[in-house]
């Protein structure tokens, strides 16, 4: 997608990054480059906080009887860590730090439709974690991450409204979000960038950005609801205020299933970059793809009764809820296909990136086909509210979403930052990431067949042995989560100068922009006249 | 390596002992077979690929190769193919094991933060415990005093929500005498994961000297005859149509004709509703005068009620199951 009218510019060491230093230039910036990176601060410290809370977790089971904390703990562990890692973590991750980052630059524009407005959106979000960092300190909630009523709304005395407001607030961030990305692709193309030329991951973005605009205001209805129930007594989901209290399990899910995809669908955009550029090929079947983008999108709305098969709900609505959950796993294995249907006759290479991409396919494919476990009612019947979900979604969202991530965090580290990071420790990273993932979870599968129910702070000895296994792959994970951390800050002051492609990439953010880029990313606004993934005129980097 | 890993100590099968647990064993190995299979297809392709055309020195531009419609048609159906068969199977044994046999052994549950209170229709109550006998279809009739619970016990293959408000129906027959963990799976609050117990599948006979040995002075029944007498109810409720509400003799499994015409089963929800919540359902022909026994009755109570007038009608109620013996 390459070919400037005009001569490249020559390397303008005025950028982003060293433009202003003051605070004030961070904090009142409208540049969507600098907003990413306060996102990606903020949600970077948010995710060791809730992988602490996880770490906390494991070790209490090393014991049947909890080894270090009471069960009530415990319950305020788990809440905090679903809590902090669904709406302060893996949903903002991707689009708010590559999407904010690189919408603008692959589309062809110079910032988002509304820079105002996506800075509001950070401090949008900071205020929410604000809110629930504070329930989290100031003594805890223990409702776990779906405030289940009417536990949540009449029976717990920890801090729900606290808790709740800072999950309220923070998804008017994501509408904000989503809003702005919408208008930015419909509006911002530059010229010749046609729909189809747009880069798989802007599809995907897209995507999201649709179930962020019409998931996230069903959500704020919904914990409003309980607030109006806990604080006035307004009777919705109490039966004793005749009330229904599976009605909040259908506001919930209405959300919380399509938020699924919120966390997936920019992880498969990110995937679908990584290949065609460590294969050097066009992406197979990008139709197929960006297709199945909106279609996921579209069928995860009408699924969120796959939370409720043991829930009473009536045995009609389970089989159409089944039916349908069939059906939004067709496009996710369509996806797997071109995936690797791309590598044939590549040239693959096994840079960071592409190592955290193929692990990203294998660990998404045992999640998605554990999903289909999971959306057979007879089976869903034993397994639902076990480890075995625990697995299913854990290799859905840390499998899948943040490998991901760490892999979209690599590419785009050195447009991002004008520094190369040591390969090899990136790479050691990613294996380390992947082994220990596996030894933390796959027993976990084991466990959920075998019975052993979710959100348990003490389990019967039997169970022992698999939740030790667990345990241990979850040391592994969490050294292999700090190693990126140590190398990536240091690649910030020691790393060599990146160039402006250093994979050879296409793209506008790798060919029109130099790294990092300036505040207005092009010199002038780039006239597209090629797809997107024009590999065949890049050559090949050396081996 | 799988001989080491079964001797090794770690369990990779719960304990099969009902009737639908075989038949979900079959589509959970059929499951895990083909998501093996698949695995192995996938992966085996990506390895394979990612070998194949690594990248060497000096190789050449790889070519461009778009799609391939054919391609895309086979790798969308035969999923969907696979996906249609294995909901058929599973929303089958669903649908098939949804309503419990006709004449299944009722027990009421109440669920309360954070222990189960069982009890059998002759009237023994358990706490945490559930004593059923082997090969004969149980059927349990469940609500909550508080916060959504959930009746699990992995040896069956069973689990259903116990919900506040209404009552839902959990079944399942027993194939193998033994001792079997009863969990809460529903998350409901600090001791969540203390409220376990264990259910006691026994042999026929020690199952009735088991009801024999722990016989209480009245059935469940008799003690809502009781109540159904000290709450006042047969004021109204007379046997024959004098009083001001229906006749309560015969009612249970009948149709009732609600004042917008609308028709509804009374069963074991719509007692309870009209019980905490008359207003909601007025029925036709009757003055709406019945007053609401919210915090004047516990869950257990409502069911002993219920367990009363289900017994209108059949004989009476037996004071003592001597019957059992």
């Amino acid at each position: 997608m390459s070919t400037a009218v005009v001569e490249r510019p020559l390397y303008n060491p005025v950028n982003y990054l060293n433009v202003k230093h003051t605070l004030k230039s961070w904090l009142l910036t409208t540049d969507h480059k600098r907003i990413a990176l306060l996102y990606l601060g903020s949600i970077t410290m948010l995710f060791f906080v809730g992988g602490f809370a996880a770490m906390l977790m494991r070790l209490n089971l090393l014991e049947p009887a909890g080894a270090i904390v009471h069960p009530e703990t415990y319950n305020k562990l788990f809440t905090m860590h679903g809590i902090v890692m669904v709406w302060f973590f893996l949903i903002p991750s991707i689009p708010t730090t590559l999407g904010n980052f690189l919408i603008p630059i692959m589309v062809g524009a110079r910032d988002l439709a509304f820079p105002k407005l996506n800075l509001l959106s950070w401090y949008i979000f900071i205020f929410g974690s604000a809110f629930t960092l504070y329930a989290l300190v100031s003594g805890g909630v223990d409702t776990g991450w779906t405030f289940y009523t009417p536990l949540s709304s009449l029976y717990v005395t920890t801090h729900v409204m606290a808790a709740a407001a800072g999950v309220f607030i923070t998804g008017f961030s994501s509408i904000l979000t989503g809003l702005n990305f919408i208008v930015t692709v419909h509006k911002m193309r530059a010229p010749g960038m046609t729909w189809f030329r747009l880069p798989l991951f802007v599809w995907s973005m897209y995507a999201t950005s649709v179930i962020f605009v019409l998931a996230t205001p069903v959500l704020a209805i919904t914990l409003l609801l309980i607030g109006l129930e806990r604080g006035l007594h307004v009777g919705i989901f109490d039966p004793a205020l005749g009330g229904d209290p599976i009605l909040f399990q259908h506001l919930f899910w209405f959300y919380s299933h399509p938020a699924v995809y919120i966390m997936i669908l920019p992880g498969m955009g990110v995937v679908s970059e990584l290949v065609a550029a460590f294969s050097r090929k066009r992406v197979f079947g990008y139709k197929a793809i960006g297709f199945s983008s909106m279609a996921i999108a579209l069928f995860g709305f009408f699924v969120w009764g796959h939370h409720m098969f043991v829930s009473g709900q009536s045995v009609y609505a389970g089989m159409v809820f089944s039916a349908l959950s069939f059906a939004v796993a067709i496009p996710s294995a369509i996806k797997v296909f071109n995936w690797t249907a791309t590598l044939y006759k590549g040239s693959i290479s096994f840079d960071a990136p592409m190592l955290y991409a193929l692990g990203f396919i294998g660990l998404f494919t045992i999640g998605g086909l554990t999903g289909l476990f999971l959306a057979a009612l007879s089976v869903d019947v034993h397994v639902h509210d076990t480890y075995f979900v625990i697995a299913h979604f854990h290799y859905i969202m840390v499998g899948g979403a943040v490998m991901a991530y760490l892999g979209g965090i690599h590419f785009w580290w050195p447009k991002i930052t004008g520094k190369l990071y040591p390969d090899v420790w990136a790479r050691l990273a990613a294996v380390i990431i992947f082994v220990g993932f596996n030894l933390t979870f796959f027993p976990q599968y084991l466990l959920g067949y075998l019975g052993m129910p979710r959100r348990y702070a003490m389990y019967p000895a039997e169970f022992q042995m698999l939740n030790v296994m667990s345990t241990a792959g979850a040391s592994i994970l969490g050294l292999g989560y700090l190693l990126p951390l140590v190398y990536l800050i240091w690649s910030l002051r020691y790393g060599p100068d990146a160039g402006p492609n250093p994979f050879l990439a296409t793209g506008l953010e790798w060919e029109e922009t130099q790294s990092p880029p300036t505040t207005h990313n092009f010199e002038e606004i780039p006239v597209v006249t090629q797809d997107a993934y024009a590999y065949e005129n890049m050559g090949i980097p050396n081996v | 390596m799988i001989a080491f890993l079964l001797q090794s100590g770690i369990p990779f099968r719960p304990e099969a002992a009902s009737t639908s647990g075989a038949h979900l064993d079959k589509l959970f190995y059929f499951l895990t077979g083909l998501s093996f299979l698949l695995c192995v297809l996938i992966f085996g392709t990506l390895v394979y690929f990612a070998v194949r055309y690594r990248r060497r020195p000096h190789g050449s531009v790889p070519p461009v190769i778009l799609q391939s419609i054919p391609l895309e048609i086979v790798w969308t159906v035969i999923p969907i193919i696979i996906n249609v068969v294995i909901f058929l199977w599973a929303a089958n044994l669903f649908f098939r094991d949804a309503e419990p046999p006709i004449g299944s052994t009722e027990i009421f549950v109440v669920g309360k933060q954070w222990m189960w209170h069982l009890q059998h229709a002759e009237g023994q109550r358990e706490i945490n415990e559930l004593h059923i006998p082997v090969n004969v279809p149980i059927k349990l009739i469940m609500t909550s005093q508080d916060v959504i619970h959930d009746f699990f016990v992995p040896a069956f293959r069973e689990k259903k929500d116990v919900v506040p408000g209404r009552y839902t129906l959990e079944w399942f027959q027993p194939t193998k005498i033994g001792r079997y963990h009863l969990f809460c799976a529903q998350y409901c609050g600090t001791l969540h994961s203390g409220m376990i117990g264990w259910v006691y599948v026994m042999s026929q006979k020690d199952y009735a000297e088991w009801m024999y040995r722990n016989r209480p002075s009245e059935s469940a029944a008799g003690v809502g005859q009781r109540l159904f007498a000290k709450l006042a109810c047969n004021n109204c409720h007379q046997t024959n149509r004098s009083g001001s509400g229906p006749p309560l003799t015969g009612a249970f499994g009948s149709v009732a004709t609600l004042q917008n015409g609308e028709r509804r089963e009374v069963d074991e929800g719509f007692i309870h509703q009209i019980i905490l919540n008359p207003t909601t359902l007025p029925v036709a022909g009757y003055p709406q005068v019945m007053p609401s026994f919210r915090g004047e009755v516990s869950e257990e109570e409502i069911l002993e009620i219920i367990a009363y007038i289900k017994s209108m009608g059949q004989e009476q109620p037996q004071p003592v199951a001597e019957g059992n013996q």
